[in-house]
């Protein structure tokens, strides 16, 4: 049976290794600080997984129990509490996995930083938020989690708080986060004022009451209240998943060092949106033009925001507009109202896309911190494990059957194809279209880092890159590009095994399965999983049918391009840039969606909060009615001084025209 | 029943304990401070001790204490404690111990007088929370103005005069209206009693009138816009410890002005103008929060901030007309409710935050912003509190700054989403501002030697910090004991409200 202290164990070990290596950083030293933390998160995951089994082959029953009242106002009611079923047991599982294999990754990559033992804080205490985001039973805790992995993601963004590009990037983060989250809020708002209740539970048995009713939003314009909900809080997890328009600060978190990339900003914090819509499912089906408008922005960003990671030449970006790519798949699936397919691709993507960047780690280690890949080259010779690893990571990331990608991206354009929402055909060409885009720039990124000329030199009187990146030349290295410890290459294996496998043993029960039971719900008439389920037929002739699909042949179609670029005819890649122009220009510039947010909202509100305060505050306020009528008084004071002049005979003619003034009143009005 | 005069206790004790620390002399500083605290301590102590015997489950005043005063007047001495009142007292002797430890070595001159003053205020704040007479409550309100008048004035900055005229004439303004309409009050009821003023029923037209000399008496002290502009001066020209009593505390008493007199004595017009004061409350969020954008100075940044979070206290005490119009009563206590904790919370966030901008200041004597930077390298400790209660300005879960808010938005979606979209902005101004404050001051190289020498806290300043965490920390991780203390008056003049006088 889950017991409530086996749950406080799993979320407390963490945050009580984030305290000891935080507060006693100098008590408990190095060794101490990864020590506490692992063990903190590995106690997490052995529990987790302890959990998971128990939920799936223990028959233990759904645990769903508060742990404290928060505030509790007349019949409002805020609690602290678990909700434990298979979709937050499988989020825990994967959540404190990664977490576990960055916090071991990170003795070896971090190991020469000043603020190691800050780092491994950090990362337990993230990993206590994101437990407390998938674990809860309600509303105001998911938003605690949702809020504190943001304050972690803003600290460890800024990690390298010296540089002011990362303590900018850390600072975008959080407040284009914010924008979202202001949509989250209201959402939570309004679930409140519809439902009457924060906890899932009880919001979800009154879901169904919300049909048929509306709120008037703008006048004459009534709103159903599941779109109402479902939209604003759709558009908290496009802040937190990085969905087209709010997708704009992942790309400038690749600035935080690179174990926190692939804990964070890929395989965990980013897929909370995800994660979210699938658990408020039972609001969503309510909702098809909210269905719609996920369906949509994720399809949109699956296939325009890997078109940038084609342009880039930073590894870690690369990896980001991947990342940006693939969570746009996650959307997607589920708007197609494929939950469990969202949930799958989630979960594979956690592992292969954890690897990937942990591997391009491993190779920014070797370069002596440098990330331009046309620095690179050739790197396969210098470290064989990161190579094959990240290989697996590649391939897992195209949907190369039987790496674990390809179950899960599969299964996603499929139910994309068969759905019949607003929108659908037009996301069916984006997340088609995406699997070209992503074998191209997986393969070119292969390509420039691992195969073709070395495009560094070796030069032992060169300086070492770390911080001071500026004053030595790039392409120079001081030693010989080598294989990276033990610690970074273990979790490269570790992860790698899923990445691997994870699809194939997974997609059956997962997908086919009702695995996820009364976790996730879908109305009978959006059910495109089942409808797939007639065709599923087991792991193997799934498998070997993908070359008779369309998204198999995209996929090779883009690694035969790339590989012809890249490997074979290195110069065609400029010519093509030339070619396109226009096009790769605006691609380039990432659609100028940063630019664009600069002058209209940053320099927009700065110009904006000058004018007010020096107008209105000081102009007007201060300036014309406080100070004014203070010389105002000093105005009139000065001419009321006049009369006291202090000579007699003025005074004495004021008193003589008094006397007549009052002599003549009483004679006029004392007549009438 | 009999017991203890503990409120009488609070207050003369502060205000007579101010007399040794004065005799103490300006050659005994060591003296002064040690007996200062001591007196704080005990006032603390004596407070603490009432919590034992305070029922939360009634609206009723406790601790009671009721002596003729002007007897021609039938003025009364009279005190007495709801949840309200004792959350405020609370938040007051609290500050008060913070206070007189953060100003141990930082005030170097005329340190008895300085010690003295702060009791002597801290004893005239209490008997604003506890008075039941509205001429005892007005003679508290304009008293404590005296001793806060000469904290500026004499150990404030270069621009402490034009500073503490301003608050001074601004405040006087105000009560001048609230005195006016306590004599109407008084020559309709024949009596001073607020309980009584509050039963009093009034027509619509005398309703108005007396409203909106309460409101803008009141509001000056919170202050809402646009009657807000003395409080950037004095902030940005009062001591350490004047400006955190100040944001702490005293902006509190307008709050607690509104909540006493205007709301209960005049509902109906109240709930007639409801829209403005919601409409000022969320120009105050919005507004204010583009104008604490682009701030130069740490405390007017600050300053800036309070009166947009302080938009949340009014916004929430005035959606409950909206509500309560609207028959949503759970929701009018929500948004009561969060309006209190928000000023509960604000009370510890600001003050903590004109702290740091204390102990910043104590070492480099400027509070420009670009004259800092890199303190995460320099001050490790100092940069994890400011961080820390930065984002509980920002209102992050977790911390106490978020609780109001959140409640507040809550309730004021149920009245109007429009107004709650408007509210949530400060999701993101506030971030913003906050933020890029945090930026520009903790990350970052230091600019130049003078910063990169800056020593870490010490052990007091860290005390300081540490208590007023605790505190943030406490009420945003648990909530509910502090929501217990106030719900029954909540509850109770949510109820009230709901009941036309006319």
């Amino acid at each position: 049976m889950i017991s409530t202290s086996i749950l406080l164990a799993i979320v407390l070990a963490p945050l009580l290794g984030a305290l000891l290596a935080g507060l006693l950083r100098k008590q408990i030293g190095r060794v101490g600080a990864h020590s506490v933390t692992i063990l903190g998160v590995g106690i997490a995951c052995g529990l987790s997984l302890w959990v998971f089994w128990q939920l799936v082959w223990g028959g233990a029953a759904i645990y769903n129990h508060n742990i404290y009242t928060w505030f509790q106002i007349g019949s409002i009611g805020a609690h602290v509490g678990f909700q434990i079923d298979r979709l937050s047991a499988l989020m825990m599982v994967v959540v404190s996995f990664v977490s576990l294999m960055v916090h071991i990754y990170t003795v070896g990559y971090m190991a020469e930083d000043d603020g190691y033992q800050r780092f491994f804080s950090y990362i337990a205490l993230f990993t206590f938020f994101m437990l407390m985001l998938v674990m809860s039973n309600n509303f105001l805790q998911l938003f605690f989690g949702w809020e504190g992995v943001g304050l972690v993601s803003y600290l460890l963004i800024g990690f390298w708080y010296k540089k002011p590009s990362a303590s900018f990037a850390g600072m975008k983060a959080f407040v284009v986060n914010r924008v979202g989250d202001l949509g989250f809020v209201l959402g939570i708002a309004a679930v409140l004022y519809f439902l009457g209740s924060l906890s899932y539970s009880q919001v979800f048995a009154h879901a169904p009451s919300l049909v048929g009713r509306s709120i008037e939003i703008i006048p004459g314009h009534s709103w159903s209240a599941a779109t109402l909900i479902c939209i604003l809080l759709f558009i908290g997890a496009m802040g937190k998943s990085a969905q087209v328009p709010l997708h704009v600060w992942l790309p400038d978190s690749m600035e935080g060092p690179t174990p926190i990339s692939a804990l964070i900003h890929a395989a965990t914090m980013v897929t909370a949106g995800v994660f979210m819509v699938a658990r408020m499912s039972p609001l969503f089906e309510l909702s098809t033009t909210a269905l719609s408008m996920v369906l949509v922005i994720g399809a949109t960003g699956a296939f325009f925001l890997g078109l940038i990671g084609i342009t880039q030449w930073d590894i870690k970006r690369v990896i980001a507009y991947s990342t940006l790519s693939q969570l746009g798949y996650m959307m997607a699936a589920l708007g197609a109202s494929a939950y469990a397919a969202g949930i799958f691709h989630l979960m594979t993507h956690a592992f292969f896309k954890a690897l990937l960047f942990l591997g391009a780690g491993s190779v920014i280690m070797s370069m002596h911190h440098e990330q331009d890949m046309r620095y690179m080259g050739g790197l396969r010779r210098y470290m064989p494990i990161t190579y094959f690893t990240m290989w697996v990571g590649a391939l897992a990331l195209c949907g190369i059957p039987p790496f674990s990608g390809f179950y899960s991206k599969d299964a996603i354009i499929d139910a994309v194809g068969m759905s019949h929402i607003w929108g659908s055909s037009y996301a069916y060409w984006c997340v088609l279209l995406g699997v070209f885009v992503t074998a191209t720039y997986t393969f070119r990124m292969m390509y420039l880092t691992f195969h073709g000329k070395e495009h560094f030199r070796v030069d032992q009187h060169a300086g070492h890159g770390h911080d001071d990146d500026a004053h030595h030349e790039r392409g120079v290295l001081a030693h010989t590009p080598h294989e990276s410890p033990w610690v970074v290459t273990l979790p490269l294996v570790l992860l790698a095994i899923p990445s691997l496998l994870a699809g194939m043993f997974a997609v059956q029960p997962l997908l086919y399965g009702n695995f996820f039971g009364s976790a996730i719900f879908v109305l009978p008439a959006h059910n495109v999983l089942g409808e797939m389920a007639t065709h599923f037929h087991g792991v193997l002739p799934l498998t070997l049918h993908a070359v008779f699909t369309a998204p198999f042949w995209i996929a090779i179609a883009g690694i035969v391009v790339s590989s012809y670029v890249y490997l074979f005819n290195p110069g065609l890649a400029d010519t093509i840039k030339r070619a396109l122009g226009p096009i790769y220009r605006v691609i380039d510039n990432k659609f100028y969606f940063d630019e664009f947010y600069d002058a209209v909202f940053t320099r927009g509100s700065v110009a904006l909060g000058r004018t007010l305060w020096k107008r209105a505050d000081d102009g007007v306020i201060d300036g014309v009615v406080v100070n004014g009528s203070a010389s105002l008084v000093d105005r009139v004071a000065t001419r009321a001084r006049a009369l006291q002049s202090g000579l007699l005979y003025h005074y004495a003619f004021a008193m003589i025209l008094g006397l007549i003034l009052l002599l003549a009143g009483f004679v006029f009005v004392g007549r009438a | 029943m009999t017991h203890w005069p503990f409120l009488s206790l609070l207050i003369w004790m502060s205000i007579i304990g101010a007399a040794p620390v004065l005799l103490a002399g300006d050659r005994r500083p060591r003296l002064a401070r040690w007996l200062a605290l001591l007196v704080a301590l005990l006032i603390l102590a004596i407070n603490l001790a009432m919590l034992p015997g305070f029922n939360d489950t009634t609206a009723a005043m406790q601790f009671t204490e009721s002596h003729m005063w002007i007897r021609a007047l039938d003025v009364h001495y009279a005190l007495g404690v709801d949840g309200i009142a004792m959350a405020l007292i609370l938040l007051t002797t609290i500050t008060t111990v913070l206070v007189i430890i953060g100003a141990w070595e930082v005030i170097k001159t005329r340190v008895h007088q300085y010690m003295a003053a702060m009791l002597v205020l801290q004893g005239f704040m209490i008997g604003v929370f506890a008075a039941t007479d509205a001429l005892l409550f007005y003679v508290f309100f304009e008293a404590q103005l005296i001793p806060m008048f000469i904290i500026i004035g004499v150990w404030g900055g270069p621009r402490r005069v034009y500073a503490s005229l301003k608050f001074f004439l601004y405040t006087f303004l105000g009560s001048i209206f609230m005195l006016i309409g306590l004599i109407y009050l008084y020559s309709r009821a024949g009596t001073f009693d607020i309980a009584a003023l509050q039963a009093l029923p009034l027509g619509m037209d005398a309703q108005t009138w007396l409203f909106f000399a309460f409101l803008l008496a009141f509001a000056v002290k919170i202050p809402m816009v646009p009657v807000h502009t003395w409080l950037p001066d004095a902030h940005v020209e009062a001591p350490t410890g004047g400006s955190v009593v100040l944001a702490a505390v005293m902006l509190k008493i307008g709050a607690y002005g509104l909540i006493r007199f205007a709301l209960p004595v005049t509902p109906d017009a109240a709930q007639h103008y409801a829209w403005l004061v919601v409409g000022l409350s969320l120009i105050a969020v919005i507004y204010i929060g583009f104008v604490a954008l682009v701030q130069e100075d740490m405390k007017k940044l600050v300053a800036y901030s309070s009166i947009a979070h302080m938009g949340f206290v009014t916004l929430g005490l005035f959606i409950v007309f909206m509500l309560i119009r609207s028959q949503q009563g759970n929701a009018a206590e929500l948004g009561m409710q969060g309006a209190m904790v928000q000023m509960i919370s604000h009370g510890f966030v600001s003050g903590a935050l004109f702290s740091c901008i204390g102990v910043m200041y104590d070492r480099l004597h400027t509070r420009q912003i670009k004259d800092y930077g890199g303190l995460a390298r320099v001050m490790p400790w100092f940069a994890a509190f400011m961080v820390f209660f930065a984002m509980a300005n920002v209102g992050l879960p977790g911390t106490s700054g978020f609780v109001g808010e959140f409640m507040v938005i809550l309730a004021s979606f149920a009245a109007n989403p429009w107004l709650a979209l408007l509210a949530a902005f400060t999701l993101v101004i506030g971030a913003g501002y906050t933020l890029w404050l945090v930026k520009r001051v903790v990350w970052g190289e230091p600019p130049n030697a003078h910063v990169a020498a800056m020593p870490d806290v010490n052990a007091r300043e860290a005390l300081v910090m540490a208590v007023f965490a605790a505190f943030v920390l406490a009420i945003g991780i648990w909530p509910e004991p502090l929501v217990r203390m106030l719900d029954a008056p909540v509850s109770q003049l949510v109820q009230t409200l709901g009941h036309s006088k006319l």
